[in-house]
């Protein structure tokens, strides 16, 4: 069993979610997307929409891990200028304004291995990063990130997968803080998703290895499928649906069209009263 | 080109290894030991008062991977969590199959009897003239069946694949040697077969995509990032992790988490296996240098590892230095590259400041790949092998020379390994044996030869 106690803000907030008896709406979009001043406007009004914590995408040329939908992101973001360390400015940017929602920066390791993984540590601490989520790095590598993340104070958000049996959970969830990220389907983000009854027994499973927060992504497109998942799970994760939604708020040339962030942050109200309603 | 290597050359090596070097991960360091002695350096007297042999046998450059899969601070299993219950899956069945004599014979039999092996080691009379100076070998990769050393590891991994019990096989490919070799095996073995192909090694490539269908595989045009081999990789990956239960892929060269650039090695190995038997009934000795060229780097590995403890045989790396190094547009990692992390290993690798991965350009889409074989990174740091570059240019001059000295046509990859030579050979001494691997043949490339010299077809 891998117990920690609720501290950081990633902790308190799942402890106070838990005191309402609710669920948590975490929202993935990718930093610097389309460019940093629509990236940064975005990102200060999901907690009002009802984002209860922030996945923000550090960008990376071959996300290895994603479909269409944030791969074409990743991109758009590069081409916009986006770096690390115009990532960690924008966490430092939303920090200003906000100092109670979670920040956990999801990527791939290269750009933070090029940054120099101590170096990154610090900034991101600094910057009010609570947590990482790194794909490619699976418990084999847990030396590279994950031991030093958590001696610098920042949580390690692994992924649990359907490939990761039970003889593999404890290796998995070893090193895992702030809470585990179930990726209810084998495949890419954005694709399939999974149906009700196979993410209520996978989240079973992990519950009985585990007293971390559970939270299921991949494939959660809609209000209704947030709810479902908030019904078992105590988070729903959605990045693609989000992203798919700035991205039609883009014009033929790739700027954001006017009421963009507004269109984004009314599907992630959406979302929001979907995982609010539903009672466990 | 000067001389096999100077000591100057070692030496700035070294201390670019402990520059680079980061500290994660260091678990497998070579142990000073290993770097006492220049194994192309044989006019120095090797350390006075040093036991050679002693040396040789506590330390070995055979020895890697540890058993995480690292060469020095290179390899590894960098992949997401869906798969890396996958990759466990192919060490521990690579492993049973190793140690299953019958898994041996069935892969002799098939290298025996359907590509036709072992390849002939053929001393290049015109081409040593040509260039007066080292005695030239060329190690015919390119008769094997589908023309090129890739199917020695596609029939060593589909052996494996279907004693795993898979149903589907994926592969990604550059040139498209990989994909026909694939596509060839999975014909061979009644399995269906996908390649994923980048929409501009398509364009270039178009003999292999036709040849890809008439064998039976679907080739799937990748249209993301700079569609070439890199991002064929990325969607290979997309769809194993999508289908994990039935499809095993099949990795074309010593690239991938662990323990792919092993048993890709393991399998490309009979190359330099052969060349020794082969060599001593020519010549009755060892070479005294090898030289292949390198994408991923595995019909390099081939060669090299079977000889990487002979102390006295010299080896040489061709990576593609397309328009030139100083252009930027080029696919030489080791050169103008720096460690980082890519499809599931640490290596050498095109990137910028910020850990984005660059676009590569060869003239030969078999070489255009934006990192190399981990194992390639490690004999660089530890300065076994020698790395040297060529360009388009010079390929294509190469390409030319070969095919009327030799009346060989050579696939542009190892051309660029024929570049080096026609660069070495006549500063070698006449006695000097040198083996280059050619690869495979150049039928594939005739359209890309005719653009780039001009030529209507
Ligand atoms: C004939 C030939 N040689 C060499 C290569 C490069 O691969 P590697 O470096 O793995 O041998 C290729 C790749 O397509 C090839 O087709």
């Amino acid at each position: 069993m891998s117990a920690r106690p609720a501290s950081g803000r990633i902790g308190r907030r799942f402890a106070a979610l838990g005191a309402e008896g609710r669920a948590a709406l975490v929202t993935f979009v990718t930093a610097g997307d389309p460019d940093a001043g629509t990236s940064l406007a975005l990102l200060r009004g999901l907690p009002a929409a009802g984002a209860d914590l922030i996945e923000i995408g550090m960008p990376f040329t071959d996300p290895m891990a994603d479909g269409p939908a944030i791969q074409a992101a990743s991109l758009r973001a590069l081409a916009g200028g986006a770096t690390l360390a115009t990532t960690l400015a924008l966490v430092r940017a939303f920090r200003d304004g906000d100092d109670a929602t979670p920040v956990i920066l999801m990527g791939y390791y290269n750009p933070i291995y090029r940054f120099g993984v101590d170096h990154f540590l610090v900034e991101a601490a600094a910057a009010g990063v609570d947590g990482l989520i790194v794909v490619d790095l699976p418990p084999e590598e847990d030396d590279e990130l994950c031991l030093p993340a958590l001696a610098a104070g920042l949580n390690f958000i692994r992924l649990a997968t359907p490939t990761t049996d039970d003889a593999r959970l404890p290796a998995v969830l070893r090193h895992t803080s702030g809470f585990v990220y179930y990726v209810s389907i084998a495949g890419i983000t954005g694709t399939a998703a999974a149906s009700d009854h196979a993410i209520s027994t996978a989240v079973d499973r992990l519950r009985r290895h585990t007293d971390l927060p559970i939270a299921v992504g991949f494939g959660i497109t809609t209000p209704e499928q947030a709810a479902a998942v908030a019904r078992v799970a105590d988070a729903a994760v959605v990045g693609s649906a989000i992203v798919s939604r700035l991205a039609a708020a883009l014009n033929d040339r790739g700027q954001p069209e006017p009421g963009l962030v507004d269109h984004v942050l009314a599907l992630v109200s959406r979302l929001a009263t979907g995982v609010r309603t539903a009672r466990r | 080109m000067t001389g096999l290597g100077s000591s100057l050359a070692l030496n700035s090596a070294l201390k670019a290894t402990s520059e680079r070097a980061p500290k994660a991960n260091a678990s497998w360091k070579p142990t000073p030991a290993r770097l006492w002695w220049r194994p192309w350096d044989r006019d120095l007297a090797s350390p006075a008062g040093r036991d050679f042999t002693d040396i040789m046998q506590r330390n070995t450059y055979r020895a890697g991977p540890d058993e995480r899969g690292h060469f020095g601070i290179h390899g590894g299993r960098f992949v997401a969590e869906t798969l890396m219950p996958l990759v466990l899956d192919v060490e521990r069945a690579y492993a049973a199959a190793q140690a299953d004599p019958a898994f041996d014979r069935e892969l002799q039999y098939y290298l025996t009897h359907y590509v036709g092996r072992p390849s002939p080691l053929y001393f290049a009379e015109r081409l040593t003239k040509a260039l007066g100076g080292a005695r030239i070998y060329l190690k015919r990769e390119e008769l094997n069946h589908t023309g090129a050393h890739k199917i020695n590891n596609c029939m060593g991994q589909i052996l494996l694949a279907r004693r795993m019990g898979k149903r589907r096989i994926i592969a990604e490919t550059g040139a498209g040697q990989h994909g026909v070799a694939t596509a060839t095996v999975c014909a061979l073995f009644d399995l269906p077969c996908t390649v994923y192909m980048g929409e501009v090694d398509i364009e270039r490539q178009k003999p292999n995509v036709f040849r890809m269908r008439l064998l039976g595989a679907e080739v799937k045009p990748v249209t993301s990032g700079s569609r070439t081999l890199k991002d064929a990789m990325n969607e290979a990956l997309r769809d194993w992790v999508t289908n994990v239960d039935s499809t095993y892929y099949l990795i074309g060269t010593v690239a991938g988490p662990h323990p792919y650039p092993m048993m890709v090695r393991n399998f490309q190995a009979v190359i330099g296996e052969e060349v020794r038997t082969q060599l001593q009934a020519a010549e009755g000795r060892l070479p005294d240098s090898l030289v292949a060229c390198i994408g991923g780097g595995s019909n390099a590995m081939g060669l090299f590892y079977p000889f990487l403890d002979d102390p006295s045989v010299a080896m040489v790396g061709v990576e593609a230095a397309g328009l030139g190094l100083d252009t930027g547009q080029h696919a030489a990692s080791l050169a103008g590259g720096a460690p980082g992390v890519l499809h599931g290993n640490r290596t050498y690798l095109l990137q910028d400041g910020d850990g984005q991965i660059l676009e590569g350009h060869s003239i030969s889409a078999g070489l255009d790949y934006p990192g190399v074989g981990p194992e390639h990174a490690w004999l660089h740091d530890v300065g076994r092998v020698r790395y040297e570059s060529a360009t388009d240019a010079e390929a294509l001059e190469a390409f030319k020379l070969c095919a009327r000295t030799e009346g060989i046509l050579p696939a542009l990859e190892p051309a660029h390994a024929l570049a080096h030579v026609i660069k070495a050979a006549p500063t070698l001494p006449t006695d000097h044996v040198l083996v280059m691997s050619l690869s495979g043949r150049g039928d594939k490339d005739i359209f890309t030869v005719a653009s780039a010299l001009g030529v209507e077809m």
